[in-house]
């Protein structure tokens, strides 16, 4: 079975010289769940801004059968829907339809069509009643459900999702894995959030310095590298208000 | 803030928000050009505008009294100038320099009140505003409230390092610069930001229009009636 | 520095508003070669960012507190085409969203501030930025300023608003501290930026063209001899106005005649007049100009 995405010795440096991927090989295949751990700063989102060619490195990346090149971008900007950790950056439209609405119309479709499409992917999210509201009055949790149905109303076959759960509330993060577990997409879910990403994937790559050190089963990895959320200790009383400094 | 109230008002749904923006712009031009040249002792003209703009915030559902307290905002500097015209002998100018810039800002306050920004622009650019123009302005208006917020936080935090020593004034003058050119860079990083998502969603160098404009009608006839009675009342 | 509508007369906005259309329109074709629709959520972002500058306060003493006005400092980092058309943007949304300027007037308080004033903002810079770099940035600042100001006043003084002459003067005055003060914050912020990221700023490169240069030196010679005029001759710009017949205030002689000082006499009128006159050719002749070296340009 081909692989739905294929990561190949992939390396990149950014303008300063800073080596952010220093030789990334990874596989993804259909319907599959991956998370994406690691320290700040250790290359996870500028390995998934490879995916869609917005940034370009040295090594091989194909996605769905097409190599990331010039010519096959806007193909692949439809397979890959990238959900990016600002969403006030994600939604520069002045209304939400029209901010779902521009991913099909860059697809080639008719007005007509790119509104039903966003609708449709409203409804999916469950913001169909936000249509014509401006996305500064949107709460975070809100935005980034217009941000995901602007991703959907595309159709792509892959998911990518940057620390999704930033801003959320427990209300919004459970909201949003309920969501994401109905989407049949294969996903990529960089997250410092293990327990959500535990509920979502199966699978987890770590990344260390710019280097993919391990790839495996999610509860491994986390327990390996220490990676999860702990039970915090009990609040010790010993240092209450009442001690002075 | 005073553009988050109209923008709200502007959200209303009443048939003077469902008007084509191009026919409200149109009739208000005519009116700021009726206005303008106005004498100032035209009573009976002066009076039919007012008129006109009354009926029209009651008619768009906007709060009169919100409206017309807003617009009361040019009069410092109207009856500023007006005080030295008045003092000069010139009083007929005073008068009109202080109802004239009132009634002007009531309008542009109607027109604003029952158009969302984004639909205004779209019908300044089916008017021949230059496209680059209209875009620019829809993504200033988008960030304007975002940005804002930031530079709020900005001083916030500034003002609460300040302490009780008092720095000498070159020092906040840098501190106040350092604050600037931080609130530039994450504008620019904040754009990057922007430009990488509209890339991902497969942008390709142009924005698509999604809303075209439809002239009915009913705005032919609002712009008409407005234009007859606008002008009819300018010639005593 | 905001233009209200109903303070110039029917003759002057109207001719600004003509001029601003054709001097913004050049603009956009500039920058439309320059770059696509890609750049522009950048213009926009920035566009915000002046505004919500323009809240941040500046001690400068005595209690008071300047702000940024912002044509210099786009000029100086996104070029002078694409912060002509941000500022024209900031002040078009100024007037309709804030009511801050009239609509009417938008084409004097275009030409004044986004025009001229980020033009002259931007020549010391095109001249001097590789040489004398902070001098010609705190000049950019100063000159913008001022030039804004002046022209606005002489505006209202052809128009045939009353104004004392103390008045003009304590107004020249206030531009010159605002304009000190715009040029300190600039080259501050320049500075503080190029700590940040050197690629903010630009180069001071020659190649902006020789339409650019030829608007800038007019915007400049605009900006100073408004200056000359609004500050040596207030009354005599208002009996100009009223001999062209541009003015709209009554024939009659007001007490504020009596203002003026002997050595105002018809030769100051006529030099005026001249004066006034030749700074519309010279717009006329340089927009023309730089019309057809563009044309020659992509031809």
């Amino acid at each position: 079975m081909t692989p739905f995405i294929e990561v190949r010795d992939l390396h990149f440096q950014y303008e300063d010289g800073t080596q952010a991927l220093a030789g990334i090989d990874f596989t993804l295949h259909a319907g599959e769940t991956v998370a994406l751990l690691g320290a700040n700063g250790s290359g996870k989102t500028t390995f998934v801004l490879q995916l869609n060619g917005i940034l370009r490195g040295q090594g091989s990346v194909t996605v769905c059968g097409l190599p990331v090149t010039k010519e096959n971008l806007a193909a692949i900007r439809s397979k890959i829907g990238m959900v990016f950790q600002d969403s006030e950056e994600q939604l520069f439209m002045p209304t939400v339809l029209e901010d779902v609405a521009f991913g099909p119309l860059n697809q080639g479709l008719s007005p007509e069509q790119a509104i039903e499409k966003a609708k449709l992917a409203l409804q999916q999210t469950g913001m169909e009643l936000a249509l014509g509201k401006a996305p500064y009055h949107l709460s975070a949790g809100e935005k980034r459900k217009v941000a995901l149905a602007g991703v959907l109303a595309m159709e792509p076959e892959i998911l990518v999702l940057d620390e999704p759960t930033t801003f959320l509330d427990p209300p919004g993060q459970r909201n949003l894995l309920h969501l994401l577990r109905e989407l049949p997409q294969a996903k990529l879910i960089v997250t410092h959030n293990t327990r959500f990403a535990a509920a979502l994937a199966q699978r987890a790559v770590f990344f260390e310095r710019g280097r993919l050190v391990a790839d495996g089963p999610i509860e491994e990895i986390a327990q390996r590298f220490d990676w999860a959320y702990s039970p915090f200790p009990d609040a010790d009383l010993r240092y209450s208000a009442q001690r002075r400094f | 803030m005073h553009h988050v109230l109209v923008d709200q008002w502007s959200q209303g749904a009443s048939p003077l928000h469902a008007r084509d923006p191009r026919a409200k712009v149109m009739v208000l031009l005519i009116f700021l050009v009726a206005l303008a040249t106005t004498a100032p002792d035209a009573a009976v003209t002066l009076t039919i505008d007012a008129a006109l703009l009354v009926a029209g915030i009651l008619i768009a559902g906007l709060p009169p009294g919100g409206l017309l307290l807003r617009a009361m905002a040019i009069l410092p500097f109207s009856l500023t100038f007006g005080l030295i015209s008045w003092l000069a002998g010139d009083r007929l100018r005073a008068i009109g320099l202080a109802e004239k810039s009132y009634l002007s800002t009531a309008a542009v306050l109607l027109l604003v009140g029952t158009t969302p920004l984004p639909r205004l622009l779209s019908g300044l650019e089916s008017m021949g505003c230059p496209r680059l123009l209209v875009l620019l302005a829809q993504f200033l208006y988008r960030y304007l409230f975002v940005i804002s917020e930031q530079a709020q936080h900005l001083r916030l935090a500034a003002a609460c390092r300040e302490g009780r020593a008092r720095k000498n004034r070159r020092s906040k003058f840098r501190a106040a610069a350092g604050a600037l050119a931080v609130l530039f860079a994450r504008s620019y990083y904040r754009a990057e930001g922007i430009h990488q998502a509209m890339l991902a969603r497969a942008f390709a160098g142009r924005f698509a229009t999604l809303n075209p404009l439809r002239f009915r009608a009913t705005d032919g006839l609002f712009t008409a009636a407005l234009a007859v009675l606008l002008i009819l009342a300018r010639l005593p | 520095m905001h233009i209200p509508d109903n303070f110039l007369s029917t003759p002057v906005w109207a001719a600004l508003d003509a001029v601003s259309i054709s001097a913004v329109g050049l603009m956009v074709k500039r920058a439309s070669r320059e770059l696509e629709e890609t750049r522009v959520p950048l213009l926009g972002v920035m566009g915000a960012f002046v505004f919500a500058a323009q809240m941040i306060n500046f001690p400068v003493g005595a209690g008071t507190s300047g702000h940024l006005v912002g044509g210099a400092l786009l000029a100086c980092t996104l070029g002078p085409a694409p912060a002509v058309l941000v500022m024209t943007t900031i002040i078009a949304i100024q007037a309709i969203v804030f009511q801050d300027g009239g609509v009417l007037a938008l084409g004097a308080n275009v030409f004044n501030m986004a025009v001229a004033g980020v033009l002259v903002g931007y020549w010391p810079f095109q001249l001097w930025g590789a040489s004398r770099r902070r001098t010609a940035i705190f000049m950019g600042g100063f000159l913008s300023v001022m030039a804004s100001g002046s022209l606005a006043l002489a505006e209202l003084l052809i128009s045939g608003v009353a104004m004392p002459q103390a008045w003009v003067f304590t107004s020249l005055g206030l531009f010159a501290v605002n304009a000190i003060i715009e040029g300190a914050i600039t080259i501050s912020v320049i500075q503080a930026l190029e700590k940040v990221n050197p690629g903010f700023v630009q180069q001071a490169k020659r190649s902006s063209g020789r339409a650019l240069a030829a608007l800038s030196g007019a915007g400049v010679l605009l900006g100073i001899t408004g200056f000359l005029l609004a500050s040596s001759a207030p009354d005599g710009i208002q009996r100009l106005g009223q001999r062209l017949g541009i003015s709209t205030k009554p024939g009659f002689d007001t007490p504020l005649a009596n203002y003026t000082l002997g050595h105002f006499e018809s030769a100051w009128l006529r030099r005026a007049a001249a004066g006034l006159a030749g700074l519309l050719l010279i717009y006329a002749i340089c927009t023309a100009g730089a019309r057809m070296i563009g044309r020659r340009r992509s031809a």
